[in-house]
């Protein structure tokens, strides 16, 4: 075959990518918002079973696109802000954001093209046979113990507090 | 490279997959309704056809024909996508799965799955974890408060019991040592999983009931109180769908069931005649969907809240003191002699008549307090 067939996947995936983002910050529904993101995160779950790590893959569509966008969208509901309201419009906003992008796309165009003697192509060490869930899981309970252990009790003091924060209060002296 | 005969293959074992879904999706309606019929001293439908083997036919063309009605106010692009959205993660659940060992077929080693990858239960786990944005947003879409609030109840149920199932998922990873689906079945050629997690077994196919909204957990659909939930606005081939992910959804959970616990693909002379996996995997389905029939007709629907404590207050610290169990008892194991594998069975069984103990005393107390 002549055209590379990962490059065609390739491209593919990052169009919806790119088109699912863009749709989901001009969208003037929240729920559709909250959806275009969720097929931006299976764009980029797909990038990552590009790169060979299909744990990565798997856990990104777990737990961003299954839990934490199924609980935005529960919020969304159940606040009733499907409906974005135009918001205040600030007269000097938008010249001075078309004055300061056109900086950031001139500084970044000036060091891309003239500082840096052209982009080689990017070696990734360590991109071989141990991305299987195997090897992160050896890795992860052994170099890299202590930090998933404290990240662990940082995520139950967070459930604890949330717990805590909406726990009904008991009435002084009165009985259930 | 990509050959274009195992493309081949792939599509013609994604096929085989999908036409073996819908036809047990028609015929696990007409075998409900019939053991429902039975379990209750009735007949049932058994006027189309031979026993009335040709009912789902009849019911399929009728849905057909039927008017089909967006309410006005509901936002129909979503209205449209929602059932779609609930019947694709079903079926796409059934493709890690396999169904027996290697066969030749047409001259070609033929692996009895249609990708059995390397992160099979991670998989399950992700699909199952989008499969609740379909009735969500059928319940948002169609305007309905009913309908809205039946959403809302299954979004809450299926995060609230998808933490209990991820728990029993790592319960046979950790008995297995693997991830890989095929290699879960493999590793119980000596032991069913289920003699040595019996009750991780059983809060697993609880947890499931909860997962596919069954009774005694069909609260997104409560018929007294919610006027059928979620897909109340639903008519004609749109609510077909919602039907169909319901009962596909059925036997997928069974499947996996069958695979993680009794064995999948695995029986007498397996090794001798391979193509008698699907069908060993086929029998123990049927057996675990008739237990789900029982369930149907002998239940009823829990209340919310207690729906809600049993999968937070009670499932989910069984299942983690589970893991425990498990963890310790493959420890020692290794060890000081395999046979020391068995105080996971015993442990656990003392772990799951403790829950049922303390379940029942706070249930005690409570009726008392009433009284």
């Amino acid at each position: 075959m002549a055209v590379d067939f990962e490059l065609i996947m390739f491209f593919i995936l990052a169009g919806v990518g790119i088109g699912t983002a863009a749709g989901m910050l001009l969208s003037r529904s929240a729920v559709y918002s909250a959806l275009f993101l969720v097929l931006n995160f299976g764009a980029v779950a797909g990038f990552y079973l590009f790169l060979n790590a299909p744990f990565i893959a798997m856990a990104q569509i777990t737990v961003y696109a299954g839990a934490i966008m199924v609980l935005f969208l529960f919020v969304i509901m159940l606040l009733g802000a499907e409906k974005l309201t135009p918001p205040e419009v600030l007269p000097w906003q938008r010249p001075l954001a078309v004055v300061l992008a056109g900086i950031l796309i001139l500084e970044a165009a000036y060091l891309l093209f003239l500082r840096t003697p052209g982009l080689g192509e990017i070696q990734m060490p360590g991109f071989g046979p141990d991305t299987s869930p195997a090897a992160i899981g050896a890795i992860l309970f052994g170099k890299y113990l202590l930090p998933f252990e404290i990240t662990s009790v940082l995520l139950l003091t967070a459930m604890v507090g949330a717990i805590v924060l909406v726990r009904p209060r008991k009435q002084g002296g009165g009985q259930e | 490279m990509i050959d274009l005969a195992l493309v081949l293959e792939w599509v013609i074992k994604s096929l085989v997959v999908i036409f073996m879904l819908l036809g047990g999706f028609a015929y696990l309606t007409w075998f409900e309704r019939r053991i429902l019929a039975r379990m209750q001293t009735r007949v049932g439908p058994n006027r189309a056809g031979w026993q009335g083997l040709l009912q789902p036919v009849a019911d399929a063309v009728k849905l057909v024909f039927k008017e089909e009605l967006i309410p006005a106010r509901a936002d129909k692009v979503i209205f449209v996508l929602a059932p779609i959205l609930t019947v694709v993660p079903a079926t796409v659940l059934a493709v890690v799965i396999p169904f027996g060992t290697q066969v030749i077929l047409f001259g070609r080693q033929v692996n009895l799955a249609v990708a059995d990858i390397n992160v099979g239960i991670l998989f399950l786990m992700a699909v199952a974890s989008v499969a609740v944005y379909g009735i969500v947003l059928a319940g948002w879409s169609s305007n309905n408060k009913f309908a809205l609030m039946g959403g809302m109840r299954s979004t809450a149920q299926m995060i609230s019991y998808e933490l209990a199932l991820g728990l029993s998922f790592v319960l046979v990873a950790l008995m297995a040592d693997s991830l890989q689906l095929s290699e879960i079945v493999e590793a119980q050629r000596t032991m069913w999983f289920v003699v040595l997690q019996p009750v991780g077994a059983i809060v697993f196919l609880i947890v499931t009931l909860a997962e596919v909204n069954r009774a005694p957990f069909d609260m997104p659909e409560a018929e007294q109180e919610l006027a059928a939930g979620f897909h109340s606005e639903y008519s004609g081939m749109k609510f077909a769908l919602f039907f169909m992910a319901e009962y596909q959804k059925m036997i997928v959970i069974s499947i996996i069931a069958v695979t993680l616990f009794f064995g999948g693909y695995l029986g007498p002379f397996i090794g001798r005649f391979p193509w008698l996996g699907p069908v060993y995997v086929l029998g123990k389905v049927v057996a675990l969907l008739f237990g789900m029939v029982w369930i149907r007709a002998t239940l009823p629907r829990i209340r919310y809240d207690r729906l809600m404590d049993l999968g937070w207050k009670v499932l989910l610290p069984l299942v983690l003191g589970l893991v425990l169990i498990t963890a310790t008892g493959i420890l020692l194991a290794d060890e000081f002699g395999n046979s020391l594998v068995w105080s996971i069975p015993v442990v656990s069984i003392l772990a799951g008549f403790l829950t049922v103990g303390l379940v029942d005393r706070s249930l005690r107390r409570k009726f008392n307090a009433l009284r």
